[in-house]
């Protein structure tokens, strides 16, 4: 029987291995940001000289945090609220800030790959015709008019999504090592083989090196920007799953005597190895559409939903092969958005499984139910695109950045833990956590977190955002981002259902040392 | 491609994927110092 089974004071259930567990971490970090941001951020970035501001922010910012997240799961052995707690009383409510963060991202995140599911299938026939963006937003979307949520259901979204949920929450229900475990053990290698395949083809097409000659020509003046600075933490960080209750979740379903340095750094370097492929991918592939219809690649450069669902359609109708160009496209797309939704979707099954003192198939019905079906009421209809990206905007800069933020001042300045977590670590890791980690921790990280943050604020007052009109951006944009942290703290104030689990666990690897 | 993005592609890929080499490498050391 496993440490993880002995302590975590829930179901004996746990990663069987820690390759399982580097696994699980991938797939959730290597997400549909890997494919369709970062190479845009880094081409806008100043191309080949972006990877000095990157590899800085993988050091700076990057593994320390990962590292913080690492050893409050290892160290407290619970989900997010759970781990809060044990650390102190009164912390509880940024574990369930981080759970409702989670869940807002797990309702809108689900419509993406439900898209993508659908463009596989498009791709054998290039169903979406001489037109792609008339398609997507047209036939497809049958986007309304006027942004903002709607009542008229598209069937062509509805049952897609309806699949993905019940896929999802199937793999959830059965458990960490079956469901979760087993999931990134298929879904990991065969998205590095798809993707990879994807790669080479499109290495070969006409025009590739100019795209990446766009990609990677530096322009050295570029990193005198402060913004080129800000986009490359931007980067990591939403890339790295840190800050957001994730890696907690599940640094707590690993045994205690894992090397989680060692493994943070193989976690932290796949998902950067990962995007630098996709960044070769991408503009191997719009260099070649750049060629085709005679234009530079600036043109033709585009990131997020513009590039997957209108830039690649136009590429796989151009393309020879295109079909194929499309199934591996949209489908490591697909790959590595489930492995993502399901590690998100886990944060809010564990953190209510704690607290409520639920089994696990009770707490995935309990959870998965509710946002299954605001998923569906929301993204679903002819309002699914304008909602879905005001949501996506609030919950990444006012969601994830604020509750990273907040968190780490409190790890560091009220709670003063990071001793604590650093010889948690310390005692059973390669990598050792030191000064330079604390002072990253306590004060390097949150102010280029804060940085970042009020540049975005400032953008979204200057402008409204995407030109929505304010209603939509207030309901939901601003709402929820303020809801989030208040019902977080309302739901620290209930009772737990077993009291005796928010006392702090023994930590069994400093007995072990005395002995 | 330009000499100068060629240099910077090769640069990436041996500072981003050699990291992930010694990073696989430190990894499988540790597991051999934790059980001697």
């Amino acid at each position: 029987m496993s440490a993880v089974t002995e302590d975590s004071g829930k179901s004996t259930d746990g990663f069987a291995s820690r390759k399982v567990f580097i696994l699980a971490a991938i797939g959730s970090a290597v997400g549909l940001g890997n494919i369709w941001r970062f190479p845009y951020v880094a081409y806008e970035g100043g191309g080949g000289a972006f990877i000095i501001p990157y590899l800085v922010a993988i050091f700076v910012a990057g593994l320390p945090f990962l590292y913080l997240d690492y050893a409050m799961g290892h160290r407290y052995r619970g989900s997010a609220p759970l781990s809060f707690r044990r650390m102190s009383k009164g912390a509880e409510g940024i574990g369930w800030w981080q759970v409702l963060v989670c869940a807002v991202i797990g309702v809108y995140y689900a419509a993406i790959i439900a898209w993508a599911a659908r463009y596989t299938i498009f791709s054998f026939g290039k169903s979406w015709g001489d037109d792609p963006e008339k398609f997507f937003g047209g036939d497809f979307l049958q986007a309304a008019a006027d942004p903002g949520p709607t009542m008229d259901f598209v069937p062509g979204l509805l049952i897609p999504l309806i699949v993905v949920w019940v896929l999802v929450l199937g793999i959830l229900a059965l458990g960490v090592q079956e469901g979760i475990g087993r999931t990134a053990i298929i879904l990991m290698p065969l998205l590095l083989v798809a993707f990879g395949a994807l790669v080479i083809f499109a290495l070969f097409l006409d025009g590739a090196p100019k795209g990446l000659d766009a990609l990677f020509s530096p322009d050295w003046g570029a990193l005198k920007n402060t913004d080129v600075w800000v986009a490359a933490f931007g980067q990591i960080f939403f890339s790295l799953s840190v800050g957001f209750g994730v890696m907690i979740t599940y640094a707590s379903y690993v045994n205690r005597k894992t090397d989680m340095t060692g493994s943070g750094a193989v976690v932290a370097f796949s998902n950067s190895g990962f995007e630098l492929l996709a960044g070769i991918g991408v503009f191997s592939a719009l260099g070649f559409m750049a060629q085709a219809s005679g234009v530079a690649v600036d043109e033709v450069v585009a990131s997020g939903i513009g590039l997957a669902f209108v830039a690649f359609p136009a590429i796989i109708n151009e393309a020879p092969g295109g079909a194929l160009i499309g199934v591996l496209f949209f489908g490591s797309l697909v790959v590595a958005g489930v492995t993502s939704l399901v590690s998100v979707i886990e944060v809010v099954i564990a953190g209510f499984q704690d607290k409520f003192n639920l089994s696990r198939r009770a707490a995935t019905a309990m959870v998965g139910g509710p946002m299954a079906v605001v998923s569906v009421l929301l993204f679903s209809t002819t309002g699914a695109l304008t909602v879905l990206d005001t949501v996506d905007k609030w919950i990444n800069t006012f969601g994830i950045l604020a509750v990273a933020v907040v968190s780490m001042l409190i790890v560091a300045h009220v709670a003063k833990k990071l001793p604590v977590l650093a010889d948690s670590l310390n005692r059973v890791s390669s990598i050792r956590l030191g000064t330079v980690w604390r002072v990253v921790i306590g004060f390097v990280a949150p102010l280029a977190l804060i940085y970042l943050l009020f540049t975005e604020l400032k953008g979204l007052i200057e402008e409204p955002y995407g030109g929505y009109p304010q209603g939509l951006l207030i309901t939901f944009g601003w709402a929820v981002v303020i809801v989030i942290p208040l019902l977080a703290f309302a739901l620290a104030s209930l009772p737990w259902r077993d009291k005796s689990m928010t006392d702090d666990v023994e930590d069994v690897t400093a007995e072990e040392e005395v002995r | 491609m330009s000499g100068a993005a060629i240099v910077m592609m090769l640069v990436a890929m041996l500072a981003i994927w050699g990291a992930l080499v010694v990073a696989l490498l430190n990894l499988r050391r540790s597991d051999h110092s934790a059980s001697e």
